[in-house]
């Protein structure tokens, strides 16, 4: 049983604040393979064309036939712990300042036995055990030993927490409360958990309702913010930044028009002004504070979240001003998130297909509704992972723009959505 | 009738003004709101094209962007904050003569301005809508509004300094003063004036496009030629009538309009 994660103490002030010594994160290229499914909450390993081996650690080649024929498979995990020891000491800084740490020998059903980080219900060996790949501290895939069977509380588990990005406790902004989605982010966040939700507020003299119930809600505080505004953003920063935890970007202005649709570049310049120069001013006034405070002991500040669109991948010529500016966005983004791993703040991308909003009215469903968005929100604080498809549209895009983007360019073109 | 002026040299009367001001006999009033990220800007449908925001932002402050030098780069609309409409501004007066910024004969942005107060009114009706009845209120005290003259009219909305109070929306829109459209006309036809003034976000009522036309004073005042004034403050501190009101907006090409600074002479109390 994992004991319920407790409110922690308020922290002494006049103590120095722990900086981020990140876990060993140098991976070769081949081994990348593990951290880019790990990303997307996948475990997968190398699996051989011919001879049908699962490897690890992975290789350029089979280690069994030499076949360079190897493919990226998902694996359910399931093995055999060996056996385990608990580190007391370790010179890697980062393993050093949370130990005692418990690892394990698992035999893979599928073949290989790999080293594991053990969560803290798994029993000794011998017992069965899951294997997940999650993303560390450092952005780089780790593998993890988990009980087949969970107790309710299993994602406060120390190490776990390490790993992941949980908003239990944790103090949220929320670029934008005046949507339904944002509206219900700050829902799903309350019911996760969350400490205190500062929601944004732009414009406050147009009503667009749904506003006065978030803002019942006891953790909620409304603050005034305009990303348009650098002023507005420096403003809030100096107010609260030294204490958000997780930052939600989830401001965007959507308008569905291409090049021809509409003169002039007014609408798109608005598109860009929020959604590609609102993340740059909120990650210039932002970024520091949260970095600052990324080791801040189980509530420190941890994740930023990016509301981008699966437009981001490949332009919708009906929407084309709003998916060129989202594919600012997520080139920003990439950057932000190589800014921000030194100090460990995971940077999650979040590449919905349409939103079930009046943007969107002439989109024919299947539509993403604004809770099915936010809970995948919370899902990926929690699993750790950075970047999130939600929905079926967003899916098979995906899928259609890995298997080649040439083609789904085309198909886009020709008005296949 | 000759006119103690008409006595007088150009240079006497001009050298007459500056000692006058020097001394404190005439005051300069600023009826200016500050541009600022925080001051509101008019709000259309959001399917429409919209009016920039004031935005602002720093080139350099003495910093390694420029060790010794302090500026900004700022960005809005013709019609942010403060502003002068011009007769091109609208449909009606699209194909006027000198109807934009650029054209408008300076002679016009130094003018008399007459003071309405309705602030009693607005004080129990967001919506007040200035009457004809008002206007002749208004001559019956202080005489007959002259041709070529601003008439401005007072509210006292300029002191709600927050943004939410000041734009007053709900669900059916927004709630400020303007003319009704009589006035407007009556303003126009019969007594000539040069424009009108608000100090709320537009020259016209919130609702005003419920009115008939909609937006009556922009439809007739830019329609007849004449001139829009918005967002003013201090209107207070105007006497009814004698106030000479300088305002020239940017001389943008074929401007519709432009944020300005606009200050009244107004005689000392006595």
């Amino acid at each position: 049983m994992t004991m319920p994660l407790m409110r922690p103490k308020r922290k002494n002030p006049v103590l120095r604040t722990r900086q981020m010594n990140l876990p060993p994160w140098a991976r070769g290229r081949v081994a990348l393979g593990i951290t880019a499914a790990a990303a997307e909450g996948r475990f997968e390993l190398q699996t051989c064309e011919d001879c049908g081996t699962v490897q690890y650690p992975p290789r350029e080649a089979c280690h069994k036939c030499l076949s360079p024929r190897l493919h990226w498979r998902e694996q359910s995990g399931e093995g055999e712990l060996l056996s385990s020891t608990t580190l007391y000491h370790s010179n890697d800084l980062f393993f050093r300042e949370r130990l005692p740490w418990r690892l394990g020998l698992v035999h893979l059903d599928a073949g290989p036995t790999l080293m594991v980080h053990l969560h803290g219900e798994v029993g000794d060996a011998p017992t069965r055990v899951r294997v997940g790949a999650r993303l560390d501290r450092a952005g780089q895939a780790v593998l993890i030993g988990f009980p087949n069977e969970g107790s309710p509380h299993m994602a406060d588990d120390k190490m776990l927490r390490e790993m992941t990005s949980d908003p239990k406790f944790r103090k949220v902004l929320v670029t934008d409360g005046k949507t339904e989605v944002g509206q219900a982010i700050v829902r799903a966040l309350v019911k996760a958990g969350a400490d205190i939700v500062w929601v944004g507020h732009a414009e406050p003299w147009k009503k667009m309702g749904g506003l006065d119930d978030i803002t019942a809600l006891p953790q909620v505080t409304l603050v005034p913010l305009d990303l348009t505004n650098g002023r507005s953003v420096s403003e809030l920063a100096g107010e609260i930044g030294g204490k958000v935890d997780i930052v939600i970007n989830n401001a965007e202005v959507h308008r569905s028009f291409g090049i021809g649709a509409r003169r002039g570049t007014d609408v798109a310049k608005a598109e860009m002004d929020i959604n590609y120069f609102g993340l740059l001013r909120l990650a210039q006034e932002f970024g520091p504070a949260l970095k600052g405070r990324s080791a801040d002991g189980v509530t420190g500040s941890t994740a930023w979240v990016n509301l981008l669109s699966i437009y981001a991948l490949s332009n919708f010529p009906p929407h084309g001003t709003f998916s060129a500016s989202k594919a600012a966005a997520h080139s920003l983004a990439q950057c932000l998130r190589a800014e921000m791993r030194p100090a460990g703040i995971r940077v999650i991308n979040l590449f919905p297909g349409p939103i079930d909003d009046e943007w969107n009215q002439h989109t024919p469903p299947p539509k993403l509704g604004a809770s099915t968005l936010a809970n995948a929100i919370v899902k990926a604080l929690r699993d750790g992972v950075e970047d999130v498809y939600p929905g079926d549209v967003a899916q098979e895009w995906l899928e259609r723009w890995r298997d080649n983007p040439k083609i789904l360019e085309r198909e886009l073109a020709a008005g296949g959505g | 009738m000759t006119t103690t002026t008409e006595l007088m040299s150009t240079a006497e009367i001009l050298g007459g003004l500056v000692s006058a001001m020097s001394t404190g006999r005439i005051r300069v009033i600023d009826l200016t709101q500050t541009l600022t990220p925080d001051f509101p800007q008019i709000a259309l449908p959001p399917e429409m094209g919209q009016c920039w925001p004031f935005r602002i932002e720093e080139v350099s402050k003495y910093d390694e962007r420029g060790p010794g030098w302090y500026w900004n780069n700022f960005s809005c609309g013709e019609h942010t904050g403060t502003h002068f409409d011009a007769p091109i501004h609208w449909i009606s007066g699209r194909d006027l003569p000198n109807n934009s910024v650029d054209t408008i004969p300076v002679q016009h942005f130094v003018a008399p301005a007459c003071v309405i107060d309705c602030s009693p009114q607005v004080k129990d009706d967001p919506d007040y809508l200035l009457t004809i009845e008002d206007i002749e209120q208004y001559e019956s005290i202080h005489g007959r509004i002259p041709k070529g003259a601003w008439v401005l009219m007072r509210t006292d909305w300029s002191k709600r300094q927050d943004p939410e109070a000041y734009q007053n929306f709900d669900e059916t829109g927004q709630h400020t003063p303007g003319p009704s459209a009589e006035a407007v006309r009556f303003l126009v036809e019969h007594r000539d004036v040069l424009g009108f003034g608000s100090e709320a976000i537009g020259t016209d009522a919130g609702q005003g496009y419920h009115l008939r036309p909609p937006y009556p004073c922009h439809y007739y005042m830019h329609g007849a030629g004449r001139y829009g004034l918005q967002c003013l403050s201090n209107l207070d501190l105007l006497p009814p009538a004698g106030a000479v009101l300088i305002c020239p907006p940017l001389k943008i090409e074929k401007g519709s309009g432009s944020p300005l600074r606009v200050l009244a002479l107004i005689g000392a109390q006595p």
